[in-house]
């Protein structure tokens, strides 16, 4: 097997299982699911650097080749964004189940309401 | 101010009389936006000289009467302000050299429109005339947009002294009618003309000024400037005569017809003034130089007596009470300055000798009665004749209903206006009856310059006298005269006869409220209000999309080598399968898929290890860290278990979706991978980062400095985050949600040790550990694997680390800077680096960089490029502590337990020391 083939794959993986939970019905596994779906654009963006193994872009004369840096600039920022964007999503979501005593995305109530 | 303005502007405007008027055409331009070709460049030629006149002229005695009009309690500054605005929008409409320039000046009149006519918004009138009239003008605006870009890309130049020299190359292009059609939509709408008209009687709403200024001498012309404008390249063709020709004899006799049977003062001129704009617009439409004429002949004669008219209509208004044609009769002997004024207007606007009117009606009736349309001779002298005679009807019918016939007793006692309100009426007046009386010393050299400038070619010779002898244009005057006085005479009975007309306003916003409903069902039929629903479309036109650009491409596989993978590898990537899988279906146990997410984590972390990413790898791990942390502290105040909610159809199709859009994202990267990348950018990169950034980590370099300007935008975007986490929560101890949260806290098992010794003394040993590693990743982040970015996590999970430990409060108190001042230095410092480089006039953020050599520590290097990484670090540490610590926070103050004074629960050395 070949590392783009994994690397590929991985990304499939990912992104189904990222989309699978961002359809669900409660909060905390959409947040799961973004959380998912970060990580596989993320490793995509990264694999339009292509792949290289022990060419790490810090520059050296004496180097024998180099991986292209900038998806990994792109990446590096994005990873942070998107912690920036899972924090937002986590407390948005519990800010609303706070608020209306329910933690699907519908704002749907389970059963009953607890008279709050 | 505004009276001084007006008049030094018009004093330019006369001092350029001579060179204008002379042939001579006076040009001045700026490059605006060159890249789209948009110049500020403005020209004075005859027609604009016409045209700034009538705004600049009747503008002034406009706002003279305005100042006695408005009462005194009215809000003046706005008005005026409004008004000045609206003014030199329309003069930059008549001055532009630049098409796109006048598409913006024109959508300018629109909204300085809408707000005039909008200004009493407390009248729910006012503020649907206003909106009717921004909807109808603002569609036109677009589509002469649309017209002029293609009339431009014919001419290839968007200027419009190069466009109207090409008549024969525009009238070839397959694009001529498109761009005729698009170009006419803007003019039928701005002028009131059939099918467009309904807005203007409605925009009649607006203070009398404003109707005698925007929506009769000015404004409403623009459209038939443009015409003119446009003439000398649109004209001459079928479809212009046809278009417009029709559409302004149409909207003429129909207007005259509405016009008559009005109740309302306002209401007859407005719709008198959308015949007006209709027979300007048929002589424009006929297509000859004499037609064409006769149109600018007919400009200035109905501006001066319209706006005397309205001027007129709002005296009565103003000192009787009343509008309306019922409440209102016998005025002449109450205010007889007023009515003689009402009374040579008006008979310039039937048309009758010796006025200006009637010179402009029998040119007019003239080049009707040799026009030919649809094969028949008749058709356009007859229409043009029956327009004429309504139009005397409807004079005839304001006059003398007005300020004749029996008194009517007025709401307010009627006397005559102060100067203020009929002086600036009577200059016009002045100029209607010279018109008529002198025309040729009058208008005679300004007539034949304009005309010449409209019909591209020399000026004409131009003879205006009143007797031109016993022509037919005479014969049909007389007809038009007698069948007019028989209207008159028999309104009441006409209007019993008038078949009931559809109405324009009805149809208009029967058409709005459709539109209303239809785009509010399609929001319902593919989103609200399901969240589910929405991102199940999304999902679905993305794999689509994909599918169709798929479609008859290449083959998946490209031919680059590929690298064969080690058995390491092989292990990490079937662990991250298995993870992901794993949190797939066991989602629904909250705590576990934690465990299991971050192994995902961990794997891809391994990953960017193994991949030549340790920037990537550093990263990762250290926001994986911050990330799981993070949904603890939620997990910690939201349900635990979920019970199923979703039917297994749905999880099928869910799926299968999943399944496609998983499909499709990892083909994608199967297909990139497999491909040889072009090196120009990554070379570029390499080559440039040590000489021009200053660093070996081209990562770093990157991210400081070639794009630096893109991390600043981040770190204010995670800034922005750090800062709705805490609005978010800060106030959470309040209402339904503080209420929730206390009840949560009631049923909470509590561990007696809160605040274990190990834990706090393990904290205490690694922060300065911890410090120190971030510190170091910080400095070397430049030239090796690092920076601010991971050193901000770092930081951040060593302070967290303390909060786990002895609690939100105790920490909270010792620490000497709030997160949003973190987050606000963090900005300020990376925005300050960046200036600083300004100063130094160079661009924002270009790093400066120098080497350094101490005793001991050797050589080293400063760079400004480190100011701004520090920037980065402070902000990260700022939001993720704003969001941790402000999670941890919500969950303590509903336990509402005593604030902790100590570190830890237990302390050996307190103990010790109390016996």
């Amino acid at each position: 097997m070949s590392l783009e083939f994994l690397v590929a794959s991985a990304v499939a993986a990912l992104t189904a299982a990222g989309i699978y939970l961002t359809l669900r019905a409660r909060t905390f596994s959409v947040v799961l699911g973004l959380a998912m779906l970060s990580y596989a654009v993320n490793v995509f963006l990264f694999a339009t650097g292509r792949l290289s193994v022990d060419r790490p872009p810090i520059f050296d004369k004496a180097a024998e080749g180099y991986t292209d840096p900038l998806p990994q600039a792109l990446v590096l920022t994005a990873i942070v964004i998107s912690f920036g964007m899972t924090a937002l999503v986590v407390v948005l979501s519990l800010r609303s189940y706070l608020e209306t005593g329910t933690d699907q995305v519908d704002g749907r109530r389970d059963g009953p309401e607890d008279g709050a | 101010m505004a009276l001084a303005g007006t008049t030094t502007a018009l004093a330019v405007l006369l001092s350029l009389a001579p060179a204008a008027l002379g042939g001579q055409v006076t040009q001045a331009s700026i490059a605006w936006v060159p890249a789209l070709d948009l110049n500020a460049s403005l020209f004075l030629d005859p027609l604009g000289f016409l045209f700034a006149g009538l705004i600049l002229g009747i503008g002034l005695l406009v706002m003279i009467y305005a100042r006695s009009y408005l009462g005194r309690c009215e809000d003046w500054g706005r008005f005026f302000v409004v008004l000045l605005l609206f003014q030199g929008a329309m003069l930059g409409i008549v001055l532009s050299n630049n098409v796109l320039l006048l598409v913006v000046f024109w959508e300018l009149t629109s909204l300085t429109s809408f707000l005039l006519i909008g200004y009493w918004g407390e009248r729910a009138e006012s503020r649907r005339g206003a909106r009717m009239a921004l909807v109808v003008t603002g569609a036109g605006g677009l589509s002469l947009l649309g017209g002029l870009l293609m009339l431009g890309s014919i001419a290839g130049s968007y200027e419009l002294t190069e466009i109207l020299g090409q008549r024969e190359a525009i009238q070839a292009s397959p694009l001529y009618l498109p761009s005729l059609l698009l170009i006419l939509g803007g003019c039928f709408t701005k002028s009131a003309q059939f099918p467009f008209h309904f807005w203007l009687p409605q925009a009649m709403a607006a203070p009398t000024p404003v109707s005698a200024y925007l929506h009769s001498a000015t404004m409403v012309k623009a459209g038939v400037f443009l015409l003119a404008r446009l003439w000398p390249v649109l004209a001459g063709t079928e479809e212009w005569f046809v278009i417009v020709a029709s559409a302004g004899l149409v909207t003429m006799v129909l207007g005259a017809a509405v016009a008559l049977f009005q109740d309302d003062l306002k209401g007859l001129l407005a719709y008198s003034t959308v015949s007006h704009l209709g027979l300007l617009t048929m002589l424009l439409g006929f297509g000859t130089p004499e037609a064409a004429i006769v149109a600018v002949l007919h400009i200035i004669n109905h501006a001066a007596f319209k706006a005397a008219l309205f001027m007129n209509a709002g005296i009565v208004d103003h000192e009787t009470g009343t509008r309306n044609f019922r409440h209102l009769g016998g005025l002449m002997g109450l205010m007889p300055i007023a009515g003689m004024l009402a009374l040579l207007a008006g008979a310039s606007m039937a048309g009758l000798p010796p006025f200006g009117g009637f010179l402009s009606k029998e040119l007019m009736l003239e080049e009707a009665a040799h026009t030919v349309w649809g094969g028949s001779d008749w058709v356009v002298p007859a229409l043009a004749t029956l327009g004429a005679a309504l139009s005397v009807a409807y004079s005839l019918r304001y006059v003398g209903h007005v300020y004749f016939g029996p008194q009517v007793s007025t709401p307010k006692p009627a006397h005559d206006a102060p100067l203020g309100l009929w002086g600036p009426s009577a200059v016009l007046v002045a100029v209607a009856v010279l018109a008529g009386i002198i025309p040729q010393t009058l208008l005679g050299s300004l007539v034949s310059a304009v005309a010449g400038a409209v019909t591209g070619g020399p000026a004409p010779y131009l003879s205006l006298k009143l007797w031109h002898g016993v022509t037919p244009a005479l014969l049909l005057s007389l007809l038009a005269v007698g069948l007019g006085l028989m209207a008159f005479g028999a309104v009441g009975a006409l209007s019993r006869l008038r078949p009931p007309l559809p109405e324009a306003r009805r149809i208009f916003d029967a058409t709005l409220d459709g539109a209303v409903r239809g785009s509010r069902q399609l929001t319902q039929a593919i989103h609200a209000p399901s969240l589910q629903r929405t991102l199940a479309a999304l999902f679905a036109v993305a794999v689509a999309l994909a599918a169709a650009a798929w479609t008859g491409g290449e083959p998946v596989t490209g031919g680059r080598a590929q690298i064969s993978a080690s058995f390491p590898a092989v292990v990490v990537w079937l662990a991250l399968l298995a993870a992901t899988t794993a949190v797939v279906a066991l989602h629904r146990q909250r705590f576990l898929a934690l465990v299991l997410i971050s192994v995902v984590g961990l794997g891809v972390s391994l990953g960017f290890v193994h991949l030549s990413a340790p920037d990537l790898a550093l990263t990762q791990i250290s926001v994986e860290v911050v990330t799981i942390l993070l949904m603890l502290l939620a997990l910690n105040l939201l349900p635990k278990d979920s019970p199923p909610l979703d039917q297994a159809p749905r999880r099928w199709k869910d799926a299968a979706l999943a399944l496609a859009g998983g499909g499709a994202a990892g083909l994608g990267a199967w297909a990139i991978l497999t491909r040889g990348a072009d090196t120009a950018l990554p070379d570029y990169y390499w080559a440039n980062a040590y000489p021009g950034g200053g660093g070996t980590n081209v990562v770093n370099v990157i991210l400081v400095d070639f794009r630096g300007f893109d991390t600043f935008g981040e770190i204010i975007v995670l800034g922005i985050a750090g800062l709705a986490i805490f609005a978010l929560l800060d106030t959470t101890a309040r209402g339904a949600a503080g209420r929730r949260l206390a009840r949560w806290a009631e049923g909470l098992p509590q561990s007696p040790e809160r605040h274990p010794m190990m834990l706090v003394v393990a904290s205490r040993l690694m922060l300065p550990l911890a410090i120190v590693v971030g510190i170091f990743l910080f400095l070397r982040g430049h030239n090796s694997p690092g920076g601010g970015f991971i050193a901000g996590l770092v930081f951040s999970i060593a302070l967290l680390v303390q909060y786990m430990a002895s609690g939100w409060d105790w920490t909270q108190q010792r620490r000497r800077l709030p997160d949003y001042a973190l987050i606000g230095s963090g900005i300020l410092a990376a925005a300050l680096t960046g200036l600083g480089a300004v100063l130094l006039g160079l661009p924002f953020l270009t790093t400066g960089f120098d080497y350094f050599t101490l005793p001991v520590v050797g050589e080293f290097e400063l760079a400004t490029a480190m100011l701004f990484d520090t920037g980065v670090a402070l902000t990260v540490v700022g939001a993720v502590l704003m969001a941790l610590a402000q999670l941890a926070r919500a969950a303590q103050r509903a336990e509402q337990e005593p604030t902790n004074r100590e570190p830890m629960d237990i302390d050996p050395s307190r103990e010790g020391a109390a016996p």
